[in-house]
């Protein structure tokens, strides 16, 4: 009964969307406001509706009903029970099936709690939701069905694929499509403020959390992706130019833009058809994100999903979807009023060259990620990997991080260049400082990793500089979201560079009581023995490892074997210091008694993940600070 | 400057850095991307040694042996026209087997051999990687 009580709230649901597109367009077009007045209800129980459909999925998940096809194809009653939950939407149905969840919560929340919209915008902007939504309840519900039966029911399940039963896979999806379906609400709201011609700073402020809220998401969702890829795929790296990674990127490339434009248009009110089209841009780069995993169409590391009717139903939404609003937007871009002016060499300026940068590196990014498919098309079998993108994207990403460190520096308007310069004698010493310094005294790794290292030094001191001789206490959330971020910028990049500039590695057959070196470690190895799981046996080494006259700690990498289904994982062993990561690989045996061990001494490595966390930080101050302000002017027009 | 000049001097900036950023890319492409080769493709290109490229095929069956520092391997990748040996040093990935899909990551030796930085075999025991599958699909064509 539960699987047929979420297909029927899902066609509700479908229909509640299609009613409130129908009343939104009514409402608009007739100028009636008891109509438009009634689209807020209804996207709040279509919202609700769908969030039973899920909510029902996962029950059927968590009971191992194996008389649903997608519960018995992706789950198994011995698996743990947070992976049964996960297991919801570890799949190509229950993810789809999130994405709509998300996005009908998402409608809910704009029809409760947008105030400072015009009330036909707001209308516009609840209509265009309803439209996104249609498309994907119409795939749902025709291509990927997540609550079909099963004739004969199995009794235990095919199990969930072992690389997805970790705790930092099994959040990592809904985070993403938390951001994704966020850049649709910034969409929605760009073809609300086209319809209505409305186009200004109410509507950017009204826009500004959502995008903000999105991108706090997706670089929480990049940043664990990344981190998920280190440590379980056991082979020390956290960033691949894989297809799907390059999926989520781009959107956050986007999403980055936008949001610094946005800030542009609320409060200078500039840059008013460019903060229009970064919308259409960045949800597009989400739809083909989606499109891109979803599809099959890619060869990659860690795609799942595997079916070409899906591929091309996706590509018909996109091409529907970015397609429509790209024609919207060539219509009325010529009502939209230009903006206010400012000189060049400004924060405007800075603004504009960072979203220009971001935008020439979301290109690269795209054409690397799509010129495989468009040559395989064209019958050319060929892959474009990292040489590519490093060589790339590289530089860009490196004239972006002066932009960055420069740019809040800078005043609005009109700034000259002798006070900017006197502005950034610190961060300018800093990085020559560095630049010398490491030059000296690190290892030659190429020009990029040594700019990485100078130029990381000097952005961490320009990012606390707008802090200077204020009154810390009474600096706005928002301007410490700012600092906080770009801070998180130096210490991501300090880390990346600092991992190709620094890594130790040994690659060794060890016999028992073997002793290896690696950086400043000893590592002593003892032996294997066999150890179990919940759902798993595995063969565990056991490492002794000594740094310097410092104790000694154990460490365990294994080799896991999963029985549903029959896979071997390998699970790597890492030790976290303050200044870096120790991370052991136990391999194969060679039949004479000796292991394959794989270790690696990488100093600084944290600071990627660590930074990352910090950018999002950063995002969450300022959209804090944003609502306790807005908030607070509210409560001063109650009064007033 | 006026509205109307500096809404002009920035639609042809983005179009200028737009068009940079697919002329720099393309000329990335050209020289450094990756690409992909079977073997024979491989043999018939005549690929500079050290040149950065991916080669995908089979790991021909009987063909995996370790060398006796205990952390290379030999292996032979074939589309069956043509095979190319790989040398690999490292832990190879846990869906590394005989007879099944591989794609290796390096350079080409200058004795004709190949030595692999990274080897990709997917986690999943029905993956073929497309561009494997249509290599080999290619070949079975041919013989017929």
């Amino acid at each position: 009964m539960t699987a047929e009580a979420g297909l029927a709230a899902l066609w509700l649901a479908a229909a509640l969307s299609l009613l409130q597109l129908a009343m939104a367009a009514i409402g608009l077009r007739t100028a009636r406001e008891d109509v438009s007045a009634a689209v807020r209800p209804v996207a709040i129980v279509g919202g609700v509706l769908s969030a039973i459909a899920f909510v029902l999925l996962i029950a059927l998940f968590v009971q191992s009903d194996m008389s649903v096809k997608l519960v018995a194809e992706n789950s198994h009653s011995d698996k743990p029970l947070i992976y049964k939950i996960a297991g919801a939407w570890g799949n190509h149905e229950g993810s789809m099936l999130l994405w709509v969840t998300v996005l009908g919560l998402a409608g809910a929340a704009i029809a409760i709690f947008e105030r400072r919209l015009p009330a036909n915008t707001l209308t516009a902007t609840l209509g265009g939701q309803a439209t996104i939504a249609l498309g994907f309840f119409a795939f749902l519900l025709f291509a990927s069905n997540p609550f079909a039966r099963l004739d004969i029911a199995p009794p235990n399940g095919m199990g969930l694929n072992p690389l997805l039963q970790d705790p930092g896979l099994a959040f990592h999806p809904p985070t993403l499509y938390f951001g994704y379906v966020g850049l649709s609400v910034a969409f929605s709201f760009a073809i609300g403020a086209l319809v209505t011609r409305d186009v200004g700073p109410t509507f950017a402020r009204a826009m500004r959390p959502w995008v903000l809220a999105a991108w706090i998401f997706l670089t929480i969702g990049i940043t664990a992706g990344s981190y998920w890829a280190y440590y379980e795929l056991g082979w020390g790296g956290w960033w691949f130019w894989d297809p799907v990674e390059n999926a989520s990127l781009m959107p956050w490339l986007a999403a980055t833009a936008l949001l610094h434009s946005v800030t542009v248009l609320a409060t200078r009110d500039g840059l008013r058809a460019w903060t229009i089209m970064l919308a259409v841009v960045a949800f597009s780069m989400s739809m083909i994100g989606t499109f891109l995993v979803r599809s099959g169409i890619l060869t990659s590391v860690h795609a799942f999903a595997v079916d070409p009717t899906r591929g091309s139903f996706i590509l018909a939404l996109l091409a529907i979807y970015i397609g429509g609003a790209l024609a919207l937007f060539a219509l009325r871009i010529g009502t939209v009023r230009a903006g206010t002016t400012f000189e060049p060499l400004s924060r405007e300026g800075a603004l504009v060259a960072n979203n220009l940068l971001l935008t020439v590196i979301l290109g690269v990014v795209l054409i690397g990620t799509l010129y495989p498919i468009v040559a395989a098309s064209l019958g050319t079998q060929l892959s474009v990997g990292p040489p590519f993108f490093n060589a790339a994207a590289g530089p860009i990403a490196l004239l972006l991080v002066v932009v960055l460190a420069a740019g809040p520096l800078l005043r609005w308007r009109k700034d000259g260049w002798g006070a900017l310069i006197e502005r950034l004698t610190w961060p300018i010493g800093a990085t020559a400082l560095a630049l010398s310094l490491f030059a000296l005294f690190a290892p030659w790794k190429g020009l990029l990793t040594l700019l990485g290292l100078g130029l990381a030094i000097g952005l961490a001191v320009a990012s606390v500089a707008p802090l200077w001789k204020r009154n810390l206490r009474r600096t706005p959330l928002f301007t410490w979201g700012m600092v906080v971020s770009h801070l998180g910028v130096a210490v991501a990049l300090f880390g990346m560079a600092a991992d190709s500039a620094f890594t130790r590695e040994a690659l060794v057959a060890a016999r028992p009581d073997q002793v290896t070196q690696v950086g400043p470690f000893e590592v002593r190895f003892v032996g294997v023995k066999p150890a179990i799981g919940p759902n798993w046996s595995a063969i565990e080494a056991r490492l002794e490892v000594t740094r310097g006259e410092g104790t000694t700690q154990v460490m365990r990498p294994q080799q896991r074997f999963f029985a549903n289904p029959a896979t071997t994982t390998n699970e790597a062993a890492i030790s976290t210091r303050i200044d870096g990561q120790l991370y052991t690989v136990l391999g194969q045996p060679d039949g004479a008694g000796r292991w394959q061990l794989r270790l690696w001494w990488k100093p600084f490595v944290t600071f990627i993940w660590f930074g990352g966390a910090l950018i999002a930080l950063g995002g969450a101050l300022s959209l804090l600070g944003r609502v306790r302000r807005e908030r607070r002017t509210d409560a001063r027009e109650m009064w007033a | 400057m006026k509205a109307k000049h500096q809404r002009l001097t920035l639609v042809l900036l983005a179009v200028a850095a737009v068009v940079g950023a697919a002329l720099l890319a393309m000329s990335a492409l050209k020289d450094q991307a990756a690409f992909f080769y079977a073997p024979a493709d491989l043999r018939a290109a005549n690929v500079a040694a050290g040149t950065p490229i991916r080669l995908g095929g089979m790991v021909q069956t009987g063909s995996v042996r370790k060398l006796p520092d205990g952390v290379t391997t030999a292996f032979v990748v074939t589309d069956n026209r043509d095979t190319v040996p790989v040398t690999y040093r490292g832990i190879l990935p846990d869906l590394f087997r005989e007879g099944s899909g591989v794609v290796a990551e390096g350079r080409v030796s200058a004795d004709g051999g190949f030595v692999a930085d990274t080897i990709l075999a997917k986690h999943d025991e029905r993956y073929m990687p497309p561009q494997v599958a249509g290599a080999m699909h290619k070949t079975e064509t041919l013989e017929k």
